[in-house]
């Protein structure tokens, strides 16, 4: 147990993090009141991200060893335990969670107006899936986790999604379960090659190439479907365009995460040689996510449809900056999940705050009303500008260490991106002009009130801060991601040596 | 070369930034708004000033408030070579202030507020550029420029000013993204660093063992990135952005943006590659060849047009290629003549754009064929206009001339005597399609059919000038450019201290 720092803080810290939300919505349906039960979630939520603060203040940046660990024995028989850290890797994933679920609560305020009480039970009780997913290290665990999401999340868009919900809900239930399945299956064999679900243990083992081989298949499919990859990106523009606000928000911020993170998290560690044999494929698997995704968002009408392609070009940057191997490409990748996460949040929470006028998402319905609503431009224009990594924004950053490591390595691959980024200007900043000037504009819409301002400007805040100061994001992933790149190396130093 | 750390380069761009937000925040009092452009332009040419008797003697000042990643930085860097287009830009945003003001107001445009908004925004954007320490610093303000100067030419929100616009922002931030940026990257993964080479033109930031032709490619993809400079085939943005009102084309497009996109070519030839590193790999003269074909292409281009400001955008796009002819030689005295042009062809090309306007304003006309007699009419500007064009030009006494005596001894320099040629054939292209306009204005017989409104102005003495606050500033700026022919010393003296050594002690060898 030598890679676990066990929990200084006298709390068990990643154990409230998952479990208060879990509690927060059970007690949910002991309140009468729906005014009440939205005060209550929010209170839990913001409780929940406050309590989540300590990890980053008090982690110690100069170790790649998972810390603030729990380790319970839990079903011996199989040797699976309730193992509980975070590192570099997962830290801000989990932040990045509890900062998103009270926003997510706040913009559905007045927008889910039918089953409130259930609508906030399946947010706090995906918060307690997404934490669970970033912060276990057991493999069984981490299932269970990555599973737990699927209900809330299929019930967010089948019950209070758009038109079109149903198909929206089916599509997307079956590419993930069908996800699931090949994980299962990669979790099994490698408990049945190791004896152990423990995912630090399984990446202190060596397998053989074959063997690799086939477990990077079976988790590489399960993964780049939640990333998503083309082409296996279908269900995502169905599934962003009917669900509400907040689902959409927790489906691009988090869920997309769980699949980069999986790449991260899992390939890269235990299957080393097949990573790097991979690599090429999701070299070119990832282009032509970037192009393909770019091109279609250029097409778009819907603004929801336009966002959800441009999550498909964007992830594309992480999954290629994941198969570099190398420190600018890897931490631009994680910073990219973060920046991700932040920025096309906060754009989804753009369109629903019009929707909440219009009821309608499309852009020429929309369009022209910058002068009716000034802030919202004002807004709407610094996340446009991140989502086209503007420099200054935080996706600049990101995108320009996974460019530096891309170039660094392939130039190829590095001169096939640039189209990408080109694209990404022109779709934004197409949407930016239709929505600010290209008609004549409703006169009856309001211009942003207090809530809605105050659930964008934390969003705000990270964009530039990320973008003009991204250290305090970087150092906690030094360590770990050195460690990452030394276990890489050393797994295919072996196999030279074989 | 000594380093003062100071907070006066980021001043300069703050000053400019608050007045912007100030300018946003007072939209329904316009004389307190106004004021803000005022006050935000002299505090900024102000801040400029004060850094210039220390940069003269040999010293910069910089203040990095960022750090981003390693070797990557938000850094502020006043040198002579950032003094030159830092200068011009915040004096020239003065005058421009109070022509915007009798323009604008003239004309009783709409969306005023965010007109000055951006206005002051693009400002920021080409201080910020001039005072960048390095290319990070340098791309985020070249794309702010982009950004926000999008909303000025799209101004006045029609079928053409959209068409516009687009191609603008097709062409500007396509080319950034397409090639700029890569470079950058490039640059950053060939050298390790992105902060300009410290002092001098000589040494650039690459290793001497760097793979040429990758350096060579890295220097391909920065002349296709900034089209800002508008050379051939990257020029056509400038014309279609002619659709911007008058003043935007006076301070933008002969001046801010596109003095930004020559000052970032010119900044990285010479801090980035740096002389040396451009001689060995062989790269001035095909550039020299580039602008060329540029000078002379756009020059007889702008012979074929009628419209004023698009015969005025052509001569931009032929102007500018001087000042990248005058470094691509690489020879002490090109340098400084394509440098010194920087200022020169502002002071010109900025009146001839106002002028531009005021007629506009006065007669509304674009025409060239409808200003027949205007001269008579409007004495001011087109005696303003007539000295502008001398400029362009080349006559001895007005600025132009200084330029070009420096790029013809600096093309003798190089041994490349076809150079003059161009020289020559430019001159005589810049007389053709400038005379006429001053012939038919002062001697032409006035064309009855033109019917123009005077009931916006009130005539005096049979004269029918724009309004003051207009003809007061080109005036002034014409004169400036006579000034600047009689004495270059104030610009020259920037000029040289870009790097003394290099600069100053060959020409004295040569002559």
């Amino acid at each position: 147990m030598d890679f676990l720092i066990l929990n200084q803080l006298g709390y068990p810290v990643l154990s409230t993090l998952i479990f208060l939300p879990l509690a927060g919505a059970v007690v949910l349906f002991l309140l009468r009141n729906e005014t009440t039960a939205k005060v209550w979630s929010l209170i839990i939520s913001i409780v929940t991200f406050a309590l989540s603060l300590p990890l980053y203040f008090n982690f110690d940046i100069t170790t790649y060893k998972y810390q603030f660990a729990e380790h319970i024995p839990w079903i011996p028989g199989f040797k699976i335990n309730y193992t509980l850290g975070v590192d570099g890797i997962s830290l801000l994933l989990v932040l990045l969670s509890t900062l998103l679920t009270p926003i997510c609560i706040l913009a559905s305020w007045k927008y889910i107006e039918k089953r409130v009480k259930e609508f906030l039970f399946c947010l706090l009780l995906i918060e307690t899936a997404c934490v669970g997913v970033f912060s276990a290290l057991d493999f069984v665990l981490f299932y269970i986790f990555f599973e737990a999401m699927l209900v809330p999340m299929y019930l967010l868009i089948a019950v209070w999604g758009g038109p079109a919900k149903v198909y929206a809900s089916i599509k997307f239930f079956i590419y993930t379960m069908a996800g699931s399945v090949f994980l299962m299956v990669a979790m099994i064999a490698l408990y049945l090659n190791t004896g152990t679900f423990s995912i630090p243990e399984l990446m202190t083992h060596t397998y053989s190439f074959n063997f690799q081989f086939w477990v990077f298949l079976a988790m590489g499919i399960a993964f780049a479907i939640k990333v998503p990859m083309a082409p296996l990106h279908t269900w995502l523009p169905a599934a962003h365009v009917e669900a509400p606000t907040a689902g959409s928000v927790i489906l691009a911020s988090v869920l997309l995460k769980m699949g980069t993170y999986g790449f991260v998290r899992f390939c890269l560690p235990i299957l080393p040689q097949a990573s790097i044999y991979f690599a090429p494929y999701v070299f070119w698997i990832s282009i032509i996510s970037i192009l393909y995704g770019g091109y279609v968002a250029l097409g778009q009408s819907d603004m929801k449809r336009l966002i959800a392609y441009s999550s498909v070009a964007h992830m594309g940057f992480v999954t290629l900056g994941t198969f570099l191997f190398n420190k600018s490409g890897l931490e631009g990748a994680m910073l990219q999940m973060i920046n991700h996460g932040v920025t096309t949040g906060a754009l989804f929470l753009c369109v629903g705050i019009i929707y909440e006028r219009s009821h309608s998402r499309l852009i020429s319905i929309n369009s022209g009303i910058s002068k009716i609503m000034p802030v919202y431009i004002g807004f709407l224009g610094l996340f446009s500008l991140s989502s086209m990594a503007f420099p200054g924004t935080n996706s600049f950053v990101g995108e320009l260490l996974v460019l530096i490591g891309t170039f660094a390595d392939n130039k190829l691959i590095g001169a096939l991106t640039i189209p990408g980024v080109v694209l990404a200007a022109a779709y934004m900043l197409r949407l930016l002009q239709k929505i600010a000037w290209g008609g004549q504009g409703n006169p009856s819409f309001k211009d942003m009130n207090l809530r809605e301002i105050v659930y964008l400007v934390p969003l705000a805040i990270f964009v530039l801060w990320i973008g003009f100061s991204p250290g305090p994001f970087l150092d906690v992933m030094h360590a770990s991601v050195d460690h990452l790149i030394q276990q890489v190396q050393a797994g295919s130093a072996l196999a030279l040596v074989k | 070369m000594e380093t003062i750390i100071s907070i006066r380069p980021i001043l300069a761009v703050l000053i400019a930034s608050v007045a912007s937000l100030l300018i946003m925040f007072t939209p329904k009092k316009p004389n307190l708004r106004e004021t803000w452009s005022v006050l935000g332009a002299v505090g900024t040419f102000l801040t400029v000033l004060s850094m210039t008797p220390q940069v003269l003697a040999g010293k910069a000042f910089e203040y990095t408030p960022f750090v981003i990643l390693p070797g990557i930085s938000m850094k502020f860097r006043v040198d002579a070579l950032g003094l030159i287009f830092g200068t011009i830009s915040s004096f020239l945003w003065i005058l421009v202030t109070f022509y915007n003001i009798g323009y604008m107001r003239s004309l009783k445009e709409h969306a005023q507020t965010r007109y000055y908004f951006c206005f002051a925004v693009a400002i920021v954007g080409a201080v910020g550029v001039a005072f960048s320490g390095n290319l990070f610093t340098l791309y985020f303000f070249y794309e702010i420029i982009t950004i926000f100067t999008y909303p000025l030419v799209a101004h006045h929100q029609d079928e053409e000013a959209y068409e516009g616009g687009r191609k603008y922002m097709v062409y500007l931030t396509g080319t950034a993204k397409s090639f700029f940026l890569p470079a950058v990257i490039l640059t950053y993964v060939l050298a390790g660093t992105l902060d300009f080479a410290p002092s001098g033109i000589t040494k650039g930031i690459f290793p001497a063992d760097a793979n040429p032709t990758l350096v060579t490619i890295t220097y391909i993809l920065f002349m296709a990135g900034f089209a800002k400079a508008a050379i051939m085939p990257f020029h056509n943005w400038l014309p279609s952005a002619m659709v911007a009102p008058t003043p935007v084309s006076a301070l933008l497009h002969a001046v801010a943006v596109v003095k930004a996109g020559v000052f970032c070519t010119s900044r990285v030839m010479l801090s980035v590659f740096g002389v040396g590193m451009l001689n060995s790999l062989n790269l001035g003269i095909p550039t020299a060849y580039a602008a060329s074909f540029t000078i002379i292409m756009a020059s007889v281009i702008a012979l074929t047009k009628d419209d004023l400001k698009a015969r005025l955008a052509y001569s931009t796009v032929s102007q500018l290629s001087y000042i990248i002819l005058g470094i691509a030689l690489l020879t002490p005295s090109a340098v400084t003549g394509g440098l010194i042009h920087i200022a020169n062809h502002a002071f010109s090309k900025i009146t001839l754009f106002m002028c531009a306007g005021s007629i506009y304003v006065a007669m509304h006309t674009k025409k060239i064929s409808e200003m027949s007699g205007m001269g008579r009419k409007m004495p001011f500007t087109f005696a303003a206009f007539s000295i502008a064009s001398l400029s362009m030009i080349g006559v001895p006494l007005v600025c132009g001339f200084v330029t070009k005596w420096y790029l013809a001894i600096g093309a003798m320099q190089a041994h490349q005597n076809i150079f003059l040629v161009v020289l020559l054939a430019s001159t005589l292209l810049n007389t053709a399609y400038f005379f006429p306009v001053i012939l038919r204005a002062f001697f032409g017989r006035p064309n009855e059919e033109v019917q123009v409104p005077t009931d916006h102005l009130t005539p005096t003495n049979g004269l029918q000038e724009a309004p003051a606050f207009m003809v007061i500033p080109l005036f002034l700026t014409a004169i400036g450019s006579v000034l600047l022919g009689l004495y270059p010393d104030y610009f020259m003296n920037i000029v040289k201290a870009v790097d003394p050594d290099y600069l100053m002690n060959i020409v004295k060898a040569v002559f």
